[in-house]
């Protein structure tokens, strides 16, 4: 499939330089708050973009997404609860510890299917709530205050907001990049064969659940580095972040964006918080509007804003 | 001695509380291939009901019977509205809709209910204690829930056993189509067991009410647990819910009453007054991991073709 000029690419390439250029409005304007909000929007469009690595591509419908973004998180946290501040440490802790989760819990995950897979993926994660709920010396129920940011010597400040906003913005875009290397790579066709027909690749001879587990994995990973940045974003990491209803948040955003698109968790990260964060202004009972909405996009939206784009182009 | 039986029992309750909610789960999916994330919302529900009629009739069976009637009635209006749509779509579609029908329905009772919970009083003669062995006593109330309960749970076998109504609703869950050529209303019997499922749930929420407080987001943790017990009993088979469904009452009650004392007694106060919450609720979750490791498909799959 060759690059064109279609609705879709239009459309996400839009959206990039839109990104690219907000702190330059901020700036210009005064507005220091697009600016706050953008960052958590461009963190949780980061996570959106990983699950879809595994939900798009891999088909395996991951309902516990948001236990890395908390695995990511308190690794930063209690790390520097420690007294470990430096990133250089956090963050490849926060990646590591959300790897050998991923492999564990997919690596049992993996023995089901279908629904089966979708409730275990949930149950663990909630699993993963309810201990960072009993952690009594990190703070238990009522989260964990990360009082400094990640110290990255000289290389850059996270304490400021554009420098930190361009720091998210650039593993945001570095992770689409590699979702798109692997996607189009040996490893991504397999697994997108997987995908399509599990028995038909076993037979060829591909060990499926080994790509699949792997597939998982790197979600998981990278998913944990959304983490470790959303503690840095708030100051705060909590068990609420690992809530069962966040990882509904999450597939919620993948979907309505267009399912194994590219940009499509981004696209539909931005519009998805967007339009809460509009509906919570005009009521305090947004999620009133936001549920049949929802209704709405499964009913009669398939494929979600790009598929609307991709149907457009096509006439 | 008292509190192991004590315990047990109240495992048991709490077991059976969860196999109400479990088998309107997996009958819906079983037979409509359905996963309703909004079935927590309905057992809410129940128990924003109950709370509401008995606070007017002052007669807590009467109000009982009315928010039995009105969750019913609302899965059914649920059904004929919206689901009903999803039918023969994808697992995905049906998480994402539910998914939005919570956030709807949790609002909804905050705009209705406000956001303060609400507490559904006991009346006198189902607060005293009972002697259930000479010298143990038991709350009634928590021994009534086990017999009605029980009696639900011997009502449903029957009825899906031994009944016309129950053989056309194996029969759709072993074959949809056939049925539905066979000349059966095959809509009708989904919004029926729907409606029997939301019922389910609604009497598992009114009846859990006056023990806890009835508050909005109630549904969503008994939810999880009434997925482990499907994932551990079966999709589809009630048999296997009922019993998963005790089984983890009793794990996860009897644990979180004697897992502290137990680490106490091997490690040091200090580190088992920090492990013992954690492990404590993870407990059927790796009760869970076990169960899959041996027998991915639950321990009683329904549908042995």
């Amino acid at each position: 499939m060759k690059d064109k000029l279609n609705a879709r690419n239009l459309v996400s390439a839009l959206l990039v330089a839109g990104l690219l250029l907000l702190p330059l409005y901020s700036q210009a304007s005064g507005n220091v708050f697009v600016l706050t909000l953008f960052t958590r929007i461009v963190i949780l469009a980061l996570a959106a973009a990983s699950l879809n690595l595994i939900m798009g591509y891999g088909g395996m419908m991951s309902f516990g997404h948001a236990a890395y973004l908390g695995i990511g998180g308190y690794a930063v946290g209690i790390l520097a609860q420690e007294g470990f501040g430096s990133g250089f440490l956090q963050f490849p802790v926060a990646l590591a510890a959300s790897a050998i989760y991923a492999l564990v819990i997919g690596a049992l995950s993996l023995r089901t299917r279908g629904v089966y897979f979708i409730m275990i993926t949930l149950a663990f994660a909630q699993m993963a709530y309810y201990v960072a709920s009993g952690l009594a010396r990190y703070g238990g129920d009522d989260g964990l205050t990360v009082y400094k940011r990640s110290d990255f010597g000289g290389l850059i400040n996270l304490s400021n907001r554009t420098q930190f906003y361009y720091l998210c913005l650039a593993c945001l875009l570095g992770v689409v990049f590699l979702i798109w290397r692997i996607v189009n790579s040996r490893f991504g066709m397999v697994v997108q064969g997987l995908r399509s027909n599990e028995q038909r690749m076993q037979a060829i001879g591909f060990p499926a659940k080994r790509y699949k587990l792997m597939c998982f994995v790197i979600s998981g990973t990278l998913c944990g580095l959304a983490g470790a940045l959303l503690a840095n974003n708030t100051d705060f990491v909590s068990p609420a972040v690992m809530y069962w209803t966040r990882s509904g948040d999450l597939m919620v955003m993948v979907i309505l964006g267009g399912m194994g698109v590219l940009f499509g968790p981004v696209v539909g990260a931005v519009a998805y918080l967007l339009l809460e964060e509009l509906l919570s202004q005009v009521t305090e009972y947004w999620a009133l509007i936001m549920g049949p909405l929802l209704l709405l996009v499964v009913l009669f939206a398939r494929g979600g804003i790009m598929g609307l784009l991709g149907r457009l182009n096509r006439g | 001695m008292l509190l192991v039986v004590e315990q047990f029992l109240n495992g048991l309750q709490f077991g059976l509380l969860l196999f109400l909610l479990a088998a309107g789960l997996t009958l819906v999916f079983g037979i409509m291939d359905l996963v309703n994330l909004a079935h927590g919302s309905l057992y809410m529900m129940g128990a924003y009901f109950a709370a509401t009629f008995v606070a007017w009739t002052s007669n807590f069976l009467l109000g009982a019977m009315l928010a039995l009637g009105a969750t019913l009635l609302l899965g059914i209006v649920l059904e004929f509205t919206t689901l009903r749509h999803l039918y023969g779509r994808d697992h995905l579609d049906h998480v994402l809709a539910t998914f939005g029908l919570i956030l709807f329905f949790n609002e909804a009772v905050r705009l209705i209910w406000g956001p303060a919970g609400l507490a559904l009083p006991l009346p006198a003669w189902l607060t005293v204690p009972v002697a259930i062995l000479p010298g143990i006593y038991y709350p009634a109330y928590r021994l009534a829930i086990i017999v009605v309960a029980l009696a639900v749970a011997l009502l449903l076998y029957l009825g899906v056993m031994r009944t016309r109504v129950g053989m056309l609703i194996r029969a759709g869950a072993s074959n949809r189509e056939m049925i539905g050529a066979l000349g059966i209303n095959i809509k009708l019997l989904y919004t029926l067991v729907f409606g029997l499922g939301a019922a389910l749930a609604g009497l598992a929420g009114l009846m859990q009410a006056p023990i806890l407080t009835v508050q909005i987001g109630m549904g969503e943790n008994i939810l999880i647990l009434a997925f482990v017990i499907i994932v551990i009993g079966g999709i589809g088979s009630i048999r296997g819910a009922f019993l998963a469904a005790i089984f983890v009452g009793i794990i996860d009650t009897m644990g979180r009453a004697f897992l502290p004392n137990l680490l106490r007694q091997m490690l040091s106060s200090a580190a088992a007054s920090t492990a013992a919450p954690a492990l404590s609720s993870m407990l059927i979750y790796l009760v869970m991991a076990i169960v899959l490791v041996v027998r991915p498909e639950g321990l009683f799959p329904a549908n042995r073709r």
